[in-house]
């Protein structure tokens, strides 16, 4: 009755796409609080040259929040993304090989990013 | 027995050929935008961190980035650029949006067929709204 693995285990229920579900939302928070946190110092009155949109990141809890931000990023299209392949590629080699570019392509572009982020 | 397995009625997702056909009520419209802004932003991520590179890394490279928008940068003009970053602007706008409503149906159990459809609507509104005003910014109209 409570044997959850092997030939027995529940492979249908809830909780199954509880992680994703979450991770995406929690993630979307994060974003959404960076993008409110930038426009406030964007519209901050004031001519928007290099060294204050440059100073924007420097400061070190900006930093913090837009590293979060492209973790969050990264993740969130991660289940996005693998959710549309799963959506529409059915044939199982070419939904791998899709997914294996997607983890790539995220983990190459939050690669990138961080770097530019850590040289302020 | 074989008979009542074959009388089973077969359902399957729309033939691309039916998609322009298929009348979709204004969530579903919010709903497929909801993925297709998504996947565009993926797509153009490379992009997104060349501006944030040349735009942040130093006032040489700011200076590219920003004549970018007038001289073009590479092989792509200044109006292709200003066009793709227009469609990132909606994109962002649009997939913020909707992530908003997902966010508030979640939190209030507010699910109702008016509420769907009104609150879909105002998404796509917000979205373009501000995409114009912010398109407007861009081309230099004010």
């Amino acid at each position: 009755m409570n044997q959850n693995y092997g030939s027995k285990r529940l492979v249908v229920g809830a909780h199954y796409g509880l992680r994703d579900w979450l991770s995406q939302r929690v993630t979307a928070a994060l974003m959404a609080l960076f993008t409110i946190a930038l426009l406030v110092q964007v519209l901050m009155p004031g001519e928007l040259g290099y060294d204050r949109w440059a100073g924007i990141f420097s400061s070190q809890w900006m930093k913090v929040l837009t590293f979060v931000t492209i973790i969050s990023l990264a993740w969130h299209a991660w289940v996005g993304v693998r959710d549309i392949w799963m959506d529409y590629v059915k044939p199982v080699g070419t939904r791998l090989v899709l997914q294996v570019f997607t983890i790539a392509w995220l983990v190459g572009c939050a690669g990138w990013a961080v770097q530019v982020l850590w040289r302020l | 027995m074989a008979d009542t397995i074959k009388q089973r009625p077969v359902y399957r997702n729309i033939h691309i050929s039916q998609i322009v056909s298929y009348r979709l009520p204004p969530s579903g419209i919010v709903s497929i935008l909801h993925r297709v802004s998504g996947a565009m932003i993926f797509f153009l991520l490379p992009f997104i961190i060349w501006m944030f590179d040349t735009s942040v890394s130093s006032e040489i490279s700011y200076e590219r980035f920003t004549s970018a928008f007038t001289a073009g940068a590479g092989i792509f003009p200044g109006w292709f650029i200003k066009l793709v970053v227009l469609a990132l602007i909606w994109g962002y706008l649009h997939h913020f949006c909707a992530g908003v409503r997902h966010l508030w149906m979640d939190a209030t159990h507010n699910t109702t067929k008016a509420f769907g459809r009104s609150s879909a609507l105002t998404v796509l509104v917000v979205a373009v709204v501000l995409t114009l005003l912010l398109g407007a910014k861009l081309f230099g109209l004010y």
